[in-house]
């Protein structure tokens, strides 16, 4: 069942732009330059019930302004979309029950007040029924262990502590879609995998819809079975993983560690490209030479210590993919 | 309405915790009061006319006005303020409520609880030493009672329009910087509104201003009778709905053009 429609959003904004210096302060004064970005130029996807989708790019790809206008808070130049059949910004607050929204980098709870409080505030924003909010409440509390964290004013949270009360706001009125947009942002690693963690019960458990728009690849391998790119407001790519992967560039690596150091590898299908002491790393194209071939050779001929197989690393092929978009 | 008043107990709560500025902000509007009090006396005796009002009313307006300058201090709400520079304004609108309603509530609780906390302390020190008298009569106090209510919701609807502008301006330091010297003269709050000169009073009273303060502390001291009082508390009412409708018409206009920056 497809929840989510996007087809052929656009949505460009004006900036107000002066020119450096004196001069140009002076000048903006009376004239003002405008500017018109294209955050968004043409994307189009679609998400089912159940899915958790990365949504990546580099920054000022259209990311954010995408979610913005998914959760009804900004209205696209042209191109159709709809949330369970609504479409977001004509019906803001139907839309607004069925939707939970995490911005990383901003809370949504009071920051003056207890976590306990801003909960039941939510309660009676969203109107939800006491025995609801309860049950919603424990189960939120419990996953994401806030016992100790809510009556503790926001202010006197840490960033780790802060975004996991924050995701047990976005979901106590348990919304079936979340978006989530860079939620691990400057976490530390355990509440990194705490938030990861999380998030794969909410859909794996939950059933929850989820897209995440994240930098953190690490992120994306460990949740997403699908990941929407873009750049420059268009989607380049839509699909697994594995697909991004192939994508760009099939080359696999193999780590050797050799028992002497000095000794020399070579083999005319696969290139050295790096060597630091005792460790090699040799890349390999495994459409040319299969992985057991390439290594049954090189242990005939040099004493091993020890040997892994790698991909790309997923940062390099996504940094690989905006470079060739041209992207800053 | 539940979601609402749910927010405007929150905000009241949280404006509750300041109790050292209130108390600081007491003092001062005291020592204030004491220094405008004398200013008047000392005019009052070098004067020989026949003055709209006496100088015990004077003096009752002065309490008044400093005990509920608050209400007359305008600028946006500095909740508002922070959320349109963070840019959490976006969370205000991933909820299913009225963003007018939203601001609306926390305008008004940003009026209300400062104005309690520094007004019950003042209203006792001034009646205690310094020549506050009470109502004119237990009729008076109550429609002042009411009359201070509308004020506080005419005061509300004035800051939300406020408050909303700074989706343009995004600092609205200039508004909080000439707005209160504008409010505090024309509502009363520098010179009580029966002194200024008989051409003035046309526009005084047609004017919103006097419904933030002029218009429930002569209905405390009885200058505007507890009959008579209605037409003017009506004139209250009716401004805090002619803001409340602008306020609506401008926030939507803002929301067409809003652009969300960062994150």
């Amino acid at each position: 069942m497809t929840l989510v429609r996007v087809e052929n959003l656009a949505k460009s904004f004006r900036v107000a732009e002066r020119c450096p210096g004196m001069w140009g302060a002076v000048r903006g004064l009376v004239a003002r330059g405008y500017r018109t970005i294209q955050a968004l130029d043409d994307v189009s996807f679609e998400l089912s019930a159940g899915e958790l989708v990365g949504y990546i790019g580099p920054n000022g790809a259209g990311k954010s302004t995408t979610v913005k206008v998914l959760a009804g808070i900004l209205v696209p130049d042209s191109g159709r979309c709809e949330v369970l059949g609504r479409v977001p910004w004509r019906e803001r607050r139907a839309n607004a029950r069925d939707v939970g929204v995490v911005f990383g980098q901003r809370t949504q709870l009071w920051w003056d007040l207890p976590v306990a409080e801003s909960f039941d505030l939510l309660r009676e924003i969203y109107a939800v029924a006491p025995a609801d909010h309860r049950r919603a409440r424990g189960e939120l509390v419990e996953m994401l262990d806030l016992g100790g964290l809510l009556n503790v004013p926001v202010r006197q949270l840490s960033l780790g502590q802060r975004m996991r009360c924050d995701l047990a706001a976005a979901l106590l009125h348990q919304p079936p879609i979340l978006y989530l947009d860079e939620p691990t942002i400057g976490l530390d690693a355990p509440s990194k995998l705490a938030v990861r963690s999380f998030v794969r019960t909410l859909t794996r458990e939950r059933g929850v819809t989820v897209i995440l728009t994240t930098h953190d690849m690490d992120d994306i391998e460990a949740l997403c079975q699908r990941v929407i790119l873009i750049a420059h407001g268009r989607v380049l790519s839509n699909g697994s993983l594995k697909d991004l992967r192939t994508q760009v560039s099939r080359e696999r690596r193999l780590v050797i560690d050799l028992a002497d150091p000095m000794a020399e590898i070579t083999d005319p299908r696969a290139t050295i490209t790096a060597r630091e002491g005792a460790r090699v790393t040799v890349s390999f194209d495994p459409d040319r030479v299969a992985a057991p071939e390439l290594i049954a050779q090189f242990c005939a001929r040099v004493a091993i210590r020890d040997l892994t197989i790698e991909s790309v690393p997923i940062e390099e092929i996504v940094a690989q993919l905006y470079r060739e978009n041209g992207a800053p | 309405m539940r979601p609402y008043i749910a927010v405007l107990s929150a905000n009241f709560r949280m404006m509750l915790q300041y109790r050292a500025a209130a108390f600081a902000g007491a003092v001062t509007q005291v020592f204030w009061g004491l220094i405008r009090v004398m200013v008047f006396e000392a005019f009052y005796r070098s004067s020989s006319l026949v003055h709209p009002m006496g100088l015990d009313e004077v003096v009752d307006y002065v309490w008044l006005g400093q005990a509920m300058l608050l209400l007359t201090t305008f600028g946006p709400d500095p909740h508002i303020r922070e959320m349109i520079r963070s840019g959490n304004v976006a969370y205000e609108l991933t909820r299913p409520t009225d963003l007018y309603g939203f601001w609306y509530v926390r305008c008004l609780a940003a009026r209300i609880a400062p104005v309690i906390l520094r007004a019950v302390p003042q209203l006792l020190i001034a009646g205690l030493f310094f020549g506050l008298r009470a109502p004119a009569s237990p009729a008076s106090g109550a429609a002042w009672i009411a009359s201070t209510l509308a004020a506080m919701l005419l005061s509300a609807a004035f800051g939300a329009v406020i408050s909303i502008t700074l989706l343009w301006t995004i600092s609205g330091e200039g508004a909080s910087r000439f707005l209160p010297a504008v409010s505090w003269l024309l509502s009363g709050n520098i010179i009580p509104l029966p002194l200024f000169p008989e051409w003035a009073q046309g526009v005084l009273n047609v004017l919103p201003f006097r419904g933030l303060a002029d218009t429930p502390f002569r209905i405390y001291m009885g200058h505007i009778g507890p009959g008579e009082a209605l037409l003017p508390i009506l004139h209250q009412v009716v401004w805090a709905a002619a803001f409340v409708l602008f306020g609506r018409w401008l926030l939507a206009r803002a929301m067409r053009r809003v652009v969300v920056q960062g994150g």
